[in-house]
């Protein structure tokens, strides 16, 4: 059963039609338990990451690692079953330590020059108890079979060396084949907690 | 009335049902400045909510214009009393470049701040000419923890006093295990003569 008013249909097939109930939809949360990787999948679990948006928007809230220094990743699918998409990409960060010493540096030891591993979005997070990540990752159009995907992240983190760290990352997924799939983990042992939601920008 | 859609409940009990895909940016509350010292946002009063209901917040500042010229925009943060004081270590970059062409780019070691109680600047030596404004969007993670320290992430950009534009990046946490459950808006000297602070809450 449809709901229409005044001519517009606000629901059909058991969902809310685009354009009411705001732009930044909610698609999905991954919730981190000692976790080896958290994965979005489109068609499976309830996500969406196809061309139903434009944008998809990842936020990180409290992303805790199992092991010290470990870097917080990301990588792509492009149409198999591995995470291993081809990306050239920046990569720069600003740091301060509680000590009151600071960096502010382009970081070429964590870019990508097409590249198929991992692309780290936040540099050696702590993993005392109250260390964590949380930032954001933006994903312009994955289904696009005509262009590369652009994507781009801002990261903070409280790093193993009591330091405040942004890093900044941008960069294009170089195929043309759609992504279907993003994965996030640590450089070594597991998320232990935390969460990624996942939004789509109508 | 219930409403049912292809099996699925879409409105029950005067709501929308839970499973029901919707918007999870939500304007929470509006501040307008009015010559006024501070623009503050306290979890439970006038209706603003600042605590785990959502995952993160959001501040959107549009148009703060001081009544004093070159002064600084700046945050802080309550972790429990009444005081906005809370702990924090941040960074700070900026791209600047005045009217007259001048350009730079750079860290700037004289608004970071490190294990310092003190307000984080937001907008640097703004003017206060007629035409004269900062703004910025903060986003705030999971001020409710009381594990992790709070993280923050700003972007603002403001009309200098020396007629220039500034794009400022700045970063950090409360370095608190409390929850985090006031955030405060003044000038580093005089009034908040106009402008709007909205808080929204993502996600939840």
């Amino acid at each position: 059963m449809g709901l229409i008013s005044n001519g517009s249909t606000i629901f059909d097939a058991g969902s809310m039609s685009a354009g009411f109930g705001g732009s930044m939809v909610f698609i999905k949360k991954l919730t981190a338990s000692s976790s080896a990787t958290l994965s979005f999948v489109h068609g499976a679990s309830g996500v969406v990451l196809d061309n139903t948006y434009k944008e998809y928007v990842f936020t990180f809230n409290n992303i805790h690692a199992a092991t010290d220094a470990a870097d917080f990743t990301v990588n792509f699918r492009d149409g198999g079953t591995a995470y291993d998409a081809t990306k050239t990409t920046t990569f720069f960060l600003a740091n301060h330590g509680e000590n009151d010493t600071n960096n502010f540096e382009y970081t070429s030891s964590k870019d990508l020059a097409e590249g198929t591993g991992v692309q780290s979005i936040g540099r050696r997070p702590g993993n005392d108890a109250d260390q964590s990540s949380s930032g954001m990752l933006h994903l312009y159009d994955p289904s696009n079979t005509t262009f590369v995907k652009h994507f781009s992240s801002r990261v903070n983190s409280y790093l193993d060396s009591d330091f405040t760290e942004e890093c900044y990352v941008a960069g294009y997924i170089n195929v043309t084949a759609a992504i279907d799939g993003v994965q996030f983990k640590m450089a070594s042992g597991n998320i232990d907690s935390g969460d990624i939601c996942l939004y789509g920008i109508a | 009335m219930t409403v049912i859609s292809n099996g699925t409940n879409l409105i029950n009990n005067g709501t929308l049902d839970s499973g029901v895909a919707t918007g999870k940016m939500t304007l929470i509350k509006t501040l307008t400045a009015s010559s006024s010292a501070t623009l503050s946002f306290v979890d439970g009063a006038s209706s603003v909510v600042l605590d785990g209901t959502y995952d993160s917040y959001v501040f959107k500042c549009i148009n703060i214009h001081p009544a004093t010229d070159n002064v600084s925009f700046q945050i802080n943060f309550r972790d429990g009393g009444t005081n906005y004081d809370a702990t924090k270590t941040t960074t700070f970059f900026r791209a600047f470049h005045t009217e007259a062409d001048a350009t730079g780019f750079g860290y700037a070691t004289a608004v970071d701040l490190a294990q310092s109680t003190s307000s984080q600047t937001i907008n640097w030596n703004l003017g206060n000419g007629n035409d004269e404004s900062g703004c910025s969007t903060i986003q705030l993670f999971n001020p409710s923890s009381t594990t992790f320290v709070k993280h923050f992430i700003v972007r603002s950009t403001d009309y200098g006093e020396d007629n220039s534009i500034g794009d400022r990046f700045i970063a950090g946490y409360c370095n608190v295990t409390t929850a985090i459950d006031g955030v405060q808006f003044s000038f580093s000297s005089g009034n908040i003569d106009s402008g709007v602070i909205k808080l929204y809450g993502i996600g939840g």
